[in-house]
């Protein structure tokens, strides 16, 4: 554990920074209620919100760590709600939509699992066809409008409460944890780090590579359908146009904040998460902050620009020398 | 208008614009028609990536059917080559008029110069162009974007009558002049009256996500209780926002107000529901109005105005019911 | 050469720190005008962090360095090759993708009118690569040739850029003989016209051939410098390894012993461009040696019999039943490993702890779902550590941190854990110091003698010759012959090598 705590140690800065942020905008922000029964704070909030990046990135780190990387997820979001959507207006139970829209992402994530596999497609290029292909497949679907849909069984996939907390947190808790299971707890993790950081010895050492690849895209193609429903029942409609747009950048943005190298090789769910709320938090941050909208996307940029060099190579000695300090003051 | 944030958008619904039935007819159609009859328009459509967009297209061809005009409509797929080709080729037709909605402002005067020379007059739809040359065109049917602001904010005036009023503005996409005129008009709406003030705005990118996401914020940075009215640049936005205010326990359309413009179905659907008390529409209506003016520039040479706006007109919940009966299958 | 050569280069007391180890410490290296100069010791003696602080690509700590009498403290290999140190490594570190000449003038290409003059560069690069017996178009890019080609490549460059101190590391690990002549003799007429060579090697016999004197170092420090004519080589041996060598007795071939049962048979295997078809029978037990220079088919025995590649003809028959192999999970399902002669490539997963390397192999045989537990893992990893003698602190850190030898140890650990019964070897020595090399031999003769079946191919004639009960002799991609029994001598071996018909071919009469 106190490994996890050093490899985390940079981003849990970060986060306590963020939050501190969007303490100083909104001074109530860390305090939880209990309110009938679901928790209310700006933690939650900006769970809640980040539920569909976090997703998004938990599907994209074992893609990058075996040197690929998935454009598409955007796209799959879009099918997936428009799927979900279309199914629950066609009078069919919001279970079977729910159902439909994962088998959805179960088959672009096979589709772009076999061009990257068996035709050997680079990962950019594969991804890309789906990228663009994707939003005209779910613009189809919609034609071209949001679908609005009244089935509250599919809006409780962004509404409902569970154990106290919305159901977009506790999905993406869950797959968060179920993914670490996946990987840790079998030897999928040790496989995809073979296969990403030396693809010729891991498939002379006997490691299944071809699977591998296609399940690292399937499962990020399932990852990617949990949050277009969760994008679809927040706004009780599919948006095919506007659903995940440019998402699949920030969830590459969250693997990479989480210390996965776009060079494959080692990578952490849990890290890759955190790097999701790290962002999250700083949208929640801009977007409350009541600064002119025309400077969000320049903080955004800005502050992205920062965590990326706080977290470079360059920084890394510095930051580990202000750790160790301050370990042996609070010792002290 | 989530057109202005698109970037390459496939568009792939011509199939759902096909065969729609007569509804709507409208009396001033018919005095123009012996005018206009006969005629050859061509037509260079933008694409057909919003409802609105969708519904502009299926008017124009249910306008034209009416008149008896001939229409031929080009799908540019967000291109402007394909809209240049479009024109070349309506141009070698030789069509009576061409109606172009133009992708991008700016690089038209090639093509257009080549159809003021076949004599080919050319009326602009739902946006203008960057010309020095204004002869190029007969004519731009659009929206008066500042004035859809204007309306806005006079009926929020108008109903508050003296209230004090704290107002959340969620915006369009940063950049776009339709943004920054919908903001502009909004103010200038409600500069008469001292007590209502814009105190907080954010961009919601057109999209309902945001809309609600934006909302969500303004809802946790304002004080319980303090914010009086929500002025959203599109309705897809504005339904982000009512999701946002309900799921948040609050009563958008008495507690809180809403007032929104474009006028497509679904905010119909609200106000009938009572969770938004106004838009403003931008008609999807324009190429009737260039049919009009060409039939009469036709007959006699009438020269209309080089800017034609369409009226923005303000819709309330009274007439909600039937308004979303009429408009549910055109979007 | 005497002693009273001009001093050209003299570092003194040079130490560099890493953290928690004295990479070098206290160094001195004194380098004469027209000298050839060996640096001997064994991996993670100070060797490449002494090279490394001469051509500035890290910072000296303590001590100095003097070109000439004059202080140099070069802050980047173009800094001291502008001084007139340059080095060459065993890795190649040019660009494959340009051109030969491109690569030779790279940085300082020769220009006309400001522009780079491309003909007048060709032309002075084939001039140049004439010296060193290289008669091939410089227009061509770097990866058209063969590493070795691209070691002499490097090589030229380093020497047209007007060096005077060359630094040579491990240039000749991937060269055949006739290379290496061709390298001892340019280097021979570079140090003749007044330049200082430092020559480092793990060839003892190449350090007796071609140099003057030597500089010991051990464990980062200095052991001695000694002139070569009046050094032992007993004596090398033992201030490389700071104790008395253990005797050549790997190298004195076993007695010849009862043939186990065949364990895989190879009939007429083969692939098309790649190899003709081959016969061969592996015993367990049993030593199947292969041998041939480079380029001769070697490797490509191995990749067809580990399913690497698939063969378009001939079979494979394991315990006497025909087996097809799809790919290196099939082979490893017969209870067969492979070492690659690539170790950083093809080998190692250098971003994974020692640990993960070498479970890797038997994970992936239980598969996904079964995974070894962690303490297991540990255990695996620390009895091969043990069993081996991989010089680590612990099994944790990353595999790439390890010397070439101790990597070469963990990957036949990664092979052992799966208890094979095939172990095919390719180049297990290559690039491996001379202790952890010995260890590597005296394991393969351990193997065997427990029964494992052991498929070894090796340029090293005198080693194969030692522990090989037959060899089998590659030439031109097809097989020139099977040696066994008293006929695995070194010179038999090298016969066969060269001379066509030297040796009957495996299953046809003369």
């Amino acid at each position: 554990m106190s490994g996890w705590f050093m490899a985390a140690r940079s981003r849990l800065i970060l986060l306590a920074l963020v939050l501190l942020a969007n303490v100083a905008v909104a001074p109530g922000f860390l305090e939880l209620r209990l309110v009938e029964g679901r928790l209310f704070g700006g933690i939650i909030d900006i769970l809640n919100r980040g539920a569909p990046v976090i997703l998004l990135a938990i599907g994209m780190a074992p893609v990058i760590a075996t040197r690929g990387i998935d454009l598409s997820v955007g796209a799959i979001m879009a099918i997936a709600g428009a799927v979900a959507a279309a199914s629950v207006n066609a009078g069919h139970a919001w279970p079977v939509a729910v159902l439909a829209a994962l088998g959805t992402g179960l088959v672009c994530g096979l589709w772009n699992g076999v061009l990257v596999t068996i035709f050997r497609l680079q990962p950019i290029v594969a991804t890309l066809i789906l990228m663009v292909a994707g939003r005209g497949i779910a613009q189809m679907i919609t034609e071209g409008r949001v679908l609005t849909f009244t089935d509250d069984g599919l809006a409780g996939v962004s509404s409902a409460t569970l154990l106290g907390l919305p159901l977009p947190v506790l999905i993406a808790l869950a797959a968060a944890m179920i993914t670490g299971l996946l990987v840790r707890a079998t030897a999928l993790g040790l496989f995809i780090e073979a296969v990403g950081t030396s693809p010729r010895a891991a498939r002379l050492a006997g490691v299944p590579a071809p699977g591998i690849l296609i399940g690292v895209y399937v499962w990020s193609g399932l990852m990617a359908a949990l949050a277009g429903l969760i994008a679809a029942a927040d706004i009780r409609g599919a948006d095919a146009n506007n659903a995940g747009l440019w998402l699949e950048l920030d969830a590459i943005l969250a693997v990479v904040i989480g210390g996965t190298s776009l060079y494959g090789g080692r990578f952490s769910i849990s890290l890759s998460v955190l790097g999701a709320v790290i962002l999250q938090g700083m949208r929640t941050c801009i977007l409350r902050a009541g600064l002119p909208p025309e400077l969000n996307l320049l903080l955004m940029a800005l502050v992205i620009a920062l965590v990326l060099v706080v977290q470079s190579p360059a920084c890394q000695p510095a930051i580990a020398r202000l750790t160790t300090r301050l370990r042996r003051r609070g010792a002290a | 208008m989530k057109a202005l944030a698109k970037y390459g958008a496939v568009a792939l619904m011509m199939a759902a614009m096909a065969g729609c039935g007569d509804k709507g007819g409208t009396d001033k159609a018919t005095k123009a028609n012996e005018a206009a009859a006969a005629m050859t328009i061509g037509f260079s459509q933008i694409g057909s990536e919003s409802g609105w967009r969708a519904a502009e297209t299926k008017l124009a061809k249910l306008e034209a059917e009416k008149r008896g005009i001939n229409l031929k409509v080009s799908d540019a797929q967000q291109q402007q080559a394909n809209q240049i080709k479009a024109i070349r080729s309506f141009i070698a037709q030789g069509v009576d008029a061409i109606l172009l909605a133009p992708v991008i402002s700016s690089g038209w005067d090639e093509v257009l110069g080549e159809a003021k020379a076949a004599n080919i007059p050319v009326v602009l739809l739902d946006r203008q162009i960057d010309t020095a040359d204004p002869s190029l065109y007969l004519s731009a049917v659009t929206s008066d974007t500042v004035e859809e602001g204007r309306v806005a904010g006079r009926w929020l005036v108008e109903k508050l009558a003296g209230r004090d009023c704290r107002v959340v503005e969620i915006q369009g996409t940063i950049g776009a002049s339709l943004v920054a005129n919908r903001k502009k008009g909004f103010e200038e709406g409600i500069s008469s009256a001292g007590n209502v003030q814009i105190v907080r705005t954010q961009s919601g990118e057109f999209t309902r996500a945001k809309g609600k996401e934006v909302m969500e914020g303004f809802i946790k940075a304002e004080a319980p209780g303090s914010i009086c009215a929500v002025y959203a640049h599109n309705d897809d936005m504005m339904i982000g926002a009512i999701q946002a205010m309900k799921e948040a326990g609050l009563k958008p359309g008495s507690e809180i107000l809403a007032v929104s413009i474009d006028a497509v179905p679904d905010i119909f659907k609200a106000m009938a529901d009572g969770d938004a008390n106004a838009t403003v529409e931008l008609t999807p209506d324009m190429a009737s109005r260039a049919y009009d003016l060409l039939a009469a520039y036709n007959k006699d040479g009438t020269v209309p105005p080089k800017w034609v706006q369409t009226p923005s007109t303000l819709y309330l919940p009274d007439t909600a019911a039937a308004e979303y009966e009429r408009r549910k299958d055109l979007y | 050469m005497g002693d009273l050569a001009a001093t050209l280069l003299s570092a003194h007391g040079l130490t560099r720190t890493y953290p928690g180890v004295r990479a070098l410490d206290g160094v001195d290296l004194t380098l004469r005008a027209g000298e050839i100069h060996a640096l001997l010791g064994e991996n993670g003696a100070g060797k490449s962090t002494l090279i490394n602080l001469l051509t500035g690509a890290q910072p000296v700590e303590a001590g100095s360095i003097h070109l000439d009498g004059r202080e140099v403290r070069p802050k980047s290999p173009a800094e001291a090759a502008a001084n007139g140190i340059v080095a060459v490594y065993q890795e190649i570190t040019l660009l494959p993708n340009l051109s030969v000449a491109e690569n030779i003038y790279l940085g300082r290409e020769p220009t006309r009118f400001g522009l780079v003059d491309r003909a007048r560069m060709r032309r002075e690069a084939a001039l140049l690569l004439a010296r060193f017996g290289l008669s091939i178009d410089p227009a061509q890019p770097l990866s058209a040739f063969s590493t070795a080609v691209q070691q002499l490549i490097a090589i030229a460059r380093a020497v047209d850029m007007s060096a005077r101190v060359l630094i040579l590391d491990e240039p000749t690990a991937s060269l055949d003989s006739a290379e290496v002549a061709v390298l001892f003799r340019l280097m021979r007429e570079l140090a003749a016209s007044g330049m200082a060579v430092l020559f480092v090697t793990h060839f003892l016999d190449q350090v007796y051939e071609v140099t003057d004197r030597i500089t010991v170092l051990r464990g980062g420090k200095l052991v001695g410098e000694r002139r070569t004519a009046a050094l032992p080589r007993l004596d090398l041996v033992a201030m490389m390894l700071g104790k008395l060598p253990s005797g050549d007795s790997h190298l004195q071939r076993h007695a010849a012993r009862e043939p186990g049962a065949p364990f895989v048979t190879v009939n007429g295997l083969g692939k098309q461009h790649l190899v003709a078809p081959f016969n061969a029978e592996i015993r367990q037990g049993e030593v199947l040696g292969v041998a041939g220079l480079l380029g001769s088919g070697r490797t490509e025995t191995a990749l067809l019999l580990f399913g690497a590649e698939r063969a378009d003809a001939g079979e494979i028959i394991v315990d006497g039943r025909p087996v097809t192999l799809k790919g290196p999970r099939d082979a490893i399902r017969l209870g067969f490993g492979f070492c690659p002669e690539d170790r950083k490539l093809d080998g190692i997963v250098p971003d994974l702890s020692i640990a993960e390397n070498i479970v890797l192999a038997l994970q992936a045989r239980l598969g996904w779902m079964k995974r070894l537990p962690p303490a297991r893992q540990r255990e695996l990893a620390d009895t091969y550590i043990k069993l081996l003698n991989i010089r680590t602190p612990d099994a944790e850190k990353p595999i790439q941190l390890l010397s070439g030898g101790n990597q070469q140890k963990a990957l036949l650990a990664r092979w052992l854990a799966t208890q094979p019964r095939l172990l095919i070897l390719d180049e297990p020595t290559r690039g491996i110091d001379v202790g952890a090399h010995a260890e590597i031999i005296l394991l393969l003769e351990k193997l065997r003698d427990e029964g494992m079946a052991l498929y070894v191919i090796s340029s090293e004639v005198e080693e194969v010759a030692a522990y090989a009960d037959r060899v089998m002799v590659m030439r031109e991609r097809r097989q020139a012959g099977m040696l066994a029994g008293d006929d695995v001598t070194p010179s038999a071996i090298i016969d066969a090598i060269v001379m066509p018909g030297a040796v009957p071919p495996s299953g046809r009469a003369a």
